[in-house]
């Protein structure tokens, strides 16, 4: 197969690995969520391309969901949720920006070392894995380092991004999984939805540390 | 004739979510609840007399068969104690009829989940199942909406997804392992093929692959130090809950990594899984057993003592070997009837004196005598005192233990012995002492939690033959 192909395919999941980089730094929630849109909209081009690469058409499905529900709706009803609530103001990380994208780029390197013995399978797969293993991270990252609720929900949801890249990457993994992914992620995202209401029912914030009062063993006291 | 039952113990929940959700009367709620999970009990029972053609989807061999019942079963009591236990919290103005719908709701998503985890012939179906089966959860631990349910909910979530996402990505690496020698598609992702193709995967992918599987995994099992969001889930949540999340979805979740331990044990060149169990489920007993002195939450207590259990039937597990893993098989069977019973008893212990603090309660043994009858029973055959199934399994793991690792038997008996005392000291405070708070009679229905207990001291006196032929063979399977 000629190597222009996998380059593609490199480039946009390479694209996806900058642009989660790009949700690290970001200091606004509404950016986040349009950086957010941005990886999902990527996400479904690198499906896509995958699709056209490996001749399975039922992976347009996959890129047709990712494009719609993540690239669309679940950004627009973020919004919705950030102005209702007006929250629209900047993030409070738990440790600077620099630190984090230091640390991210520790985790990329982790990332690459951890698939190694995957080359001896296959080159290519690799270097797929690779990408995708550092998007996991990097949004694993992304939840660990922000204290508002939001901001953890798209981190979770650009953790997912990078397991369907992961997904979509093993070639011929079969269509269930691929539908129940996104079928999963609009579950959560429903979880997430009633849980950021509750929150702002009960604290009028959804800045988790306010959470951190009611922590554990409070009884023990 | 072919009975789909196995398509039943799915199709029976899926049916009931729509139709609790939209039923008003939480009497007739509690009600379909009760029948939907009796008929899928009924479902699991039937799989014990059909053919089992093989198919890259369903699986239903030695292993799952049993678990599916113990799930139907324990589900099937739990919706009964469930029944009376919410009728008593809708009297109190803690929950709403239209919160009872959606819990009811949940409860089937619940079963009809940890039911599709359980048959899947197919790594992917069995992690959809596990995922669905953490977010119905998740919506029920939140019930209450109080500040402490939300914080629980919200940790057990993140937590939860955080190791999802972790398993998920194993079971790609799975997936890419076996395609190269089952090929592309379904029977690359089946249970079946892949431990038939074992011995011919690339070892060291496979490893990798099993340590996102464990950490993703162990984070459901609760596992130490992966057990952050046990005891918040089971302190804050309904009582139900906890004792489906104790009984039942922890099971499941060791189930899936005993699923993927059986593939590397297949391939001698793959890392070695027992010691990596061995080592996580000691670590998982001392610490729990330590954490049991410092509890003053009921709850919380019995929560950290699942996180104590799940460790020794995952040191059983990586012990492997005949009468080790028979005894890890009671074991988990064992915990299961005996923990949804404790929840039972406690549910209404907590309702009766209004509170879940281990200082404001004492003395039931004054005040409510059945009530004490009932949690003295569980907490002696938890504690693993004989003449109680536990202490079957826990005998035999430690005599296994100590003939082929001695050391290791001593840091296993020392674990057992140290939470032995918590909880004795605990049963005397909670069940003798001054009595305190309300006497008012309780509302209880204390057959699931009799029949729970009856069950574990047949157990422990004499296992019928058809069940104990059962275990070795799966005991046989697990290597």
């Amino acid at each position: 197969m000629s190597t222009l192909l996998f380059d593609v395919a490199h480039l946009l999941a390479g694209g996806m690995l900058v642009l989660s980089f790009a949700l690290l730094y970001q200091d606004r929630i509404t950016a986040v969520i349009n950086v957010f849109a941005l990886q999902a909209i990527t996400l479904s081009l690198s499906v896509a391309w995958q699709a056209l690469v490996q001749n399975a058409p039922h992976l347009i499905v996959t890129a047709m969901i990712a494009l719609v529900v993540k690239g669309f709706v679940v950004p627009y009803f973020l919004q919705r949720i950030i102005r209702a609530l007006q929250i629209h103001r900047g993030i409070e990380q738990v440790i600077g920006s620099g630190m984090t994208m230091l640390t991210g780029l520790g985790l990329v390197a982790l990332s690459i070392l951890l698939v190694q013995p995957v080359g001896e399978v296959n080159i290519y797969v690799r270097e797929d894995l690779a990408f995708a293993l550092a998007v996991i991270l990097l949004g694993l990252l992304m939840m660990i380092t922000r204290r508002n609720a939001v901001t953890q929900v798209v981190g979770f949801m650009s953790l997912e991004n990078g397991l369907v890249l992961a997904a979509t990457g093993a070639k011929g993994m079969p269509l269930v999984v691929e539908v129940s992914v996104a079928f999963s992620i609009l579950i959560a995202f429903i979880v997430f939805g009633v849980f950021v209401f509750r929150m702002r029912e009960r604290f009028d914030t959804v800045d988790v540390t306010a959470l951190d009062r009611f922590r554990g063993e409070r009884r023990d006291a | 004739m072919t009975i789909p039952a196995v398509e039943a113990t799915i199709l029976i929940p899926a049916v009931a979510i729509p139709v609790l959700a939209l039923i008003s009367g939480y009497r007739l709620g509690a009600a379909l609840n009760i029948i939907a999970c009796g008929l899928t009990l009924t479902a699991a029972i039937i799989l014990l007399f059909t053919e089992h053609p093989r198919s890259d989807l369903i699986i239903i061999d030695d292993f799952n068969i049993f678990l599916i019942i113990l799930t139907a079963f324990v589900g099937f009591t739990t919706s009964i104690f469930s029944a009376t236990y919410l009728a008593h919290e809708i009297e109190i103005g803690r929950l709403t009829p239209l919160f009872l719908r959606f819990y009811h709701a949940m409860y089937q998503a619940l079963m009809c989940a940890m039911n599709v985890a359980l048959v899947a012939n197919n790594i992917g179906l069995m992690w959809v199942g596990v995922e669905v089966a953490t977010l119905s959860t998740v919506m029920m631990v939140g019930i209450y909406r109080t500040p402490e349910a939300i914080e629980a909910a919200w940790k057990y979530f993140i937590l939860g997804s955080v190791g999802i996402g972790l398993a998920f990505f194993g079971t790609i690496l799975v997936y890419l392992v076996a395609q190269e020698v089952v090929g592309d598609g379904l029977p690359a992702m089946s249970w079946d093929l892949l431990v038939k193709s074992a011995p011919m995967l690339d070892p060291k992918l496979l490893s990798l692959a099993f340590v996102f599987l464990l950490v993703g995994y162990g984070t459901k099992v609760g596992l130490a130090p992966f057990h952050a969001w046990l005891p918040d889930a089971h302190a804050e949540g309904p009582t139900p809950i906890s004792a489906v999340l104790s009984g039942l979805l922890l099971n499941v979740a060791l189930y899936a990594l005993l699923r993927f331990k059986m593939v590397l044990a297949g391939n001698s060149a793959a890392i070695d899984v027992g010691a990596i169990m061995v080592a996580l489920g000691l670590i998982s007993l001392v610490f729990a057993a330590f954490m049991l002195y410092r509890r003053r939450d009921i709850k919380r207590l019995f929560a950290y003592s699942s996180i104590e259990h799940m460790g020794i039937a995952a040191f059983a597990f990586g012990m492997g070997g005949p009468l080790a893993n028979f005894a890890g098989l009671l074991h988990m069977t064992m915990h299961s009837l005996i923990k949804s019973g404790i929840f039972f008893a406690v549910g209404h212990i907590a309702q009766v004196k209004g509170t879940q603090r281990i200082a404001a309660i004492s003395g039931i043994s004054v005040t409510h005598p059945v009530l004490a009858v009932l949690f003295s029973l569980g907490v002696i055959a938890i504690a693993g005192l004989p003449p109680f199934g536990m202490f079957t399994s826990e005998f035999m793991l430690v005599s296994s233990t100590f003939a082929r690792q001695p050391v290791l038997s001593v840091v296993l008996v020392a674990g057992l012995l140290i939470a032995f005392g918590a909880l004795i000291l605990r049963l005397q405070d909670v069940v003798f002492g001054e009595p305190t708070g309300q006497a008012h009679p309780a509302q209880a229905s204390y057959i699931p939690a009799y029949v729970h207990l009856t069950l574990v001291l047949i157990a422990g006196l004499w296992l019928p033959e058809p069940i104990v032929q059962w275990f070795r063979g799966v005991a046989a399977l697990l290597g």
